[in-house]
């Protein structure tokens, strides 16, 4: 009996009697980040990193929640549960249990590169890993994010001497973040959508220190706001709530930005390649760096990028689970759609549905 | 390469007009008048020959990449389009080229005499010179697949600025058969020089549609309002055959389609009357097959559209006449700001003075008298083997492009059949890697016969929802394409019906695409193979 399964729950330790990131109900739940598609209501008990804690409590109301810190060992009916950092965002975490000298990683979803705001990921060695694959085919390679906040930056710098407004979009916990972090403040103020401060002001209740934002309001005057830039998600594309700031230029912040068909869909004036997911090199890098025995692909491009793996030597196995969305969806996911327009003050029930890339 | 790359992908990043002609006005600006030729020539649809073959292409492509060919393949099927494919998948290096668009289109050009091995290395080093950016877009004109979405009116607009030059004039300049290697900017943008060509046909005016959809039938009375009294108008039948001008001068003819292929030797039954014609004569008007003097679906005209040489049995079964529809040039003139009556007396007089009136025919008008009569008159337009009505303002000139006002077309409805959708496959450029190709299916007894493939018609949203159903209820995959789960019906819109011996259905549409999602219907109520068949005999 191996010591992790993949179950129709998500994936069960039956030793410890605990679940990682399950989608249905159960009792305890270890939490490997806050994105909807990996942090589900309805649990008895959550265990997860300090820095997921606000996030959390924000995102799912009043659960039961113990934190822990990157390095720090907790045992669940003798099983060991060990976190390390993913990469992905703030507080997202890898899941080390090792029970009797087996060893299992469950990396919920990293990327490789630093990117200066959430602690960078760290190889783990294991006997099996449990990986993503959002972004495993080869198409996929990421520019260091320097040049990308390079082209980002000179693009409002652009637009405010054009006097156009600025909207840069990207999904509200870990991309919001990334991009705020990164701007050249010397060119101008940052203005966020409700749903992002949000999860800002979660985060800095946290600890964490952002840079300075200023909430978009009724109050909030056009004029000023054109001259800095807007930090909104995926869901007020298109909305009146985007349409108030005209004239503008909208920049799209996504993996998926890579191919022109995805951008061009998404009507965006600017496509910036910018991923919380580790690209086609990343992955392959990560997985041997675990000198795992076995590999299992939870979701992303499963198919193909297990087949690959099992050319070049690894024992690389795809599995069915409800993260992400199955082999080719995520470019279009169902959480922008349901998102609601929302510059409110009040924790939004429906941000929950806001998953992972997007 | 760098400025043409650098444009191709500014005016991709951006949806505004003026933006678009802000970033062409600049590049013209900054480039050698050889580049804006070559510009020129690629944004007017004037592709380089096609030196390497796909196959080629794709496994030289794969050995750059150092990939195995079956990833190669899900990567294309991810991206959807295989220049970009290539551009993404290989290495990038720093030494890009400096080498200028002209001289890259020379290097492509000159490789019609070099051998295999020859090609081989010329392509890896030039992919290895550019970056990706500049890559993709150099193996767009490598494999003659160059497109790009800017219309090129806006091309014209902003070339008339920089240039100081009309717009008209310079998109009849621009028309015909030149190449950017023979024809020179200076010959371009000076006066009095432009006419010298005498093949150069002029800029064909397109209609307007009445309707945008047509699931909303424009009533009499709307009909009115939109277009003023019915007897400010001409009506014609709305002809489906080939569009073409038809040029005389200095004893040489010239026939053009309207995607401004010189299709002079495709239509030799036409010659004897165009060699009749006075010099200095320019028609425009519909190349239809006959038989029997009548005009016959446009399925007819198809079966040798593609061929090299036109057999005997085609030339004495069904040969092509004209029906013309206007005169552009009289007596060497240029008449296109003479209004539509008179321009059509003209023609008249020269249909008058011809002796094969049988291939030379004039597109007759219909006797109306109101809105309502039309739109009666309107619905035979199936028998006549027409598409519906052309509507032409008595006192219209002769414009350029497709303009609203003076001419409408106003097409019958299509028809229709509700079928159920059996097979998907992912799209291509703004649609990769979403399900958004699909293979329609109607009842044969209890079985599904696919009988239609059709790409459009859904909107975004709802494209994004049949893509998410494709994904949950896939049976199999085939490659790229993946049996789905039978269940969602569509109401299937076509204009034309014919029997094929190449389809299992026995039936080929013509312009099959997807009129709605019919979510009331279950797949138990879609169509069967016998609405088919009888819309076929209807059609016979």
């Amino acid at each position: 009996m191996p010591l992790l399964e993949f179950t129709d729950k998500g994936i069960y330790c039956a030793a410890g009697k605990f679940y990682v990131d399950p989608w249905l109900p159960v009792d305890d739940a270890v939490i490997t980040h806050a994105h909807a598609d990996h942090a589900y209501t309805g649990h008895k008990r959550y265990l997860a990193h300090h820095l997921s804690r606000e996030v959390l409590l924000y995102r799912l109301g009043d659960i039961t929640l113990q934190t822990v810190e990157y390095g720090e060992t907790v045992f669940k009916n003798g099983v060991a549960i060990t976190l390390f950092p993913a990469g992905h965002v703030i507080g997202s975490a890898q899941i080390k249990i090792e029970h009797k000298g087996e060893v299992w990683v469950v990396s919920g979803d990293y990327k490789v590169e630093d990117d200066g705001v959430c602690t960078p990921f760290e190889p783990v060695q294991c006997h099996h890993f449990i990986s993503e694959c959002t972004f495993g085919m080869p198409v996929y390679k990421w520019k260091p994010q320097p040049e990308v906040f390079a082209e980002v930056n000179s693009w409002w710098q652009n637009n405010v001497q054009n006097n156009l407004a600025t909207v840069i979009v990207g999904y509200s916990l870990g991309k919001a973040q990334r991009i705020l972090q990164n701007l050249n403040l010397d060119i101008g103020n940052v203005y966020t959508h409700g749903v992002i401060e949000n999860t800002n002001e979660a985060l800095r209740r946290n600890g964490i220190v952002l840079n300075p934002t200023h909430r978009i309001t009724q109050e909030s005057v056009k004029d000023e706001v054109r001259k800095g830039i807007i930090i909104a998600p995926p869901s007020s594309v298109g909305t009146p709530w985007m349409r108030k700031f005209a004239p503008y230029s909208f920049g799209y912040c996504s993996g998926w930005m890579t191919i022109r068909g995805a951008k061009r869909r998404r009507a965006a004036d600017r496509g910036f390649v910018l991923s919380d997911h580790a690209d086609w090199t990343g992955l392959i890098s990560a997985i041997d760096a675990t000198r795992c025995e076995s590999v299992y692909l939870t979701h992303g491009s499963t198919a193909t990028f297990s087949k690959y793996l099992s050319e070049i030597g690894f024992d690389a196995h795809e599995v069915h689970t409800l993260y992400g969305t199955e082999e080719d969806d995520a470019p279009v996911p169902t959480a922008e759609a349901k998102l609601a327009d929302n510059n409110s003050q009040e924790p939004a029930k429906s941000v929950a549905n806001e998953g992972g890339e997007v | 390469m760098k400025s043409f790359a650098q444009l191709f992908t500014s005016l991709d990043e951006t949806n505004k007009t003026n933006e678009k002609v802000k970033v062409l006005k600049e590049y013209f600006a900054c480039v050698p008048d050889t580049d804006k030729m070559h510009m020129l020539a690629l944004f007017t649809g004037r592709r380089p020959k096609r030196q390497i073959n796909s196959t080629q292409f794709r496994l030289w492509a794969i050995e750059a990449s150092g990939i195995p060919a079956w990833l190669f393949e899900e990567s294309y099927h991810v991206v959807g389009d295989l220049s970009e494919t290539v551009a993404l998948l290989l290495p990038d290096h720093n030494n890009t080229s400096s080498k200028t668009l002209t001289e890259w289109i020379a290097d492509i050009n000159s490789l019609g005499t070099k051998t295999e091995e020859e090609k081989h290395s010329w392509l890896l080093q030039s992919w290895a010179e550019l970056s990706a950016q500049e890559r993709f877009v150099f193996n767009k004109i490598l494999m003659g697949s160059f497109r790009v979405g800017v219309s090129q009116n806006l091309v014209i607009k902003a070339l008339a600025d920089v240039a100081e030059l009309d717009a008209a004039t310079l998109t009849h300049r621009l028309m015909g058969n030149w190449t950017a290697e023979t024809y020179q900017f200076a010959e371009l943008s000076h006066a009095d020089t432009a006419l010298e060509d005498v093949s150069r046909p002029y800029p064909f005016f397109l209609a307007y549609p009445v309707q945008e959809t047509s699931e909303k039938q424009k009533t009499p009375d709307a009909m009115q309002d939109l277009l003023g009294d019915a007897s400010e108008w001409q009506a014609e039948w709305k002809w489906d055959g080939i569009r073409a001008q038809l040029i005389k001068r200095n004893g040489e003819i010239f026939i053009w389609s309207r995607g401004e292929d010189l299709a002079t030797d495709k239509f030799p039954e036409l010659h004897p009357f165009l060699n009749e014609l006075p010099d200095g004569t320019v028609i425009d008007g519909e190349i239809l097959s006959f038989r029997n003097g009548l005009p016959l679906p446009f399925a007819v005209l198809q079966t040798r559209i593609g061929r090299k040489t036109l057999s005997k049995k085609i030339l004495e079964d069904s040969p092509v006449a004209l029906i013309a529809y206007d005169c552009l040039e009289f007596n060497g003139e240029d008449i296109r700001s003479k209004t539509q009556t008179e321009r059509r007396q003209l023609l008249q007089q020269l249909q008058a003075a011809s002796s094969v009136q049988t291939v030379f025919n004039i597109s007759a008008l219909i006797n109306f008298n109101s809105w309502q009569e039309l739109s009666e008159i309107r619905e035979q337009s199936r028998a006549m083997i027409a598409e519906g009505i052309m509507l032409k303002r008595k006192d219209a000139h002769y414009q350029v492009g497709r303009r609203r006002g003076d001419w409408w077309k106003w097409k019958i409805d299509p028809l229709s059949v509700d079928a159920v959708m059996i097979y998907a496959q992912k799209g291509h450029g703004r649609r990769a890697d979403l399900y958004t190709d699909y293979t329609f299916a109607v009842w044969d007894g209890d079985k599904l016969v696919p009988f239609a493939k059709a790409y459009s018609g859904l909107t975004d949203a709802e494209i994004n929802k049949v893509d998410a159903f494709v994904k949950r209820n896939t049976l199999e995959k085939f490659g790229p394409v993946r049996t789905v789960k039978p269940q969602l019906v569509f109401e299937i819109g076509f204009e034309g019906i014919n029997k094929s011996t190449r389809h299992k259905s026995g039936v080929a549409l013509r312009f099959p695409r997807i009129l709605r999602w019919r979510h009331d219907k279950p797949k138990e109520e879609a169509d069967t193979i016998e609405t088919l068949k009888a819309l076929l005999n209807e059609n016979e």
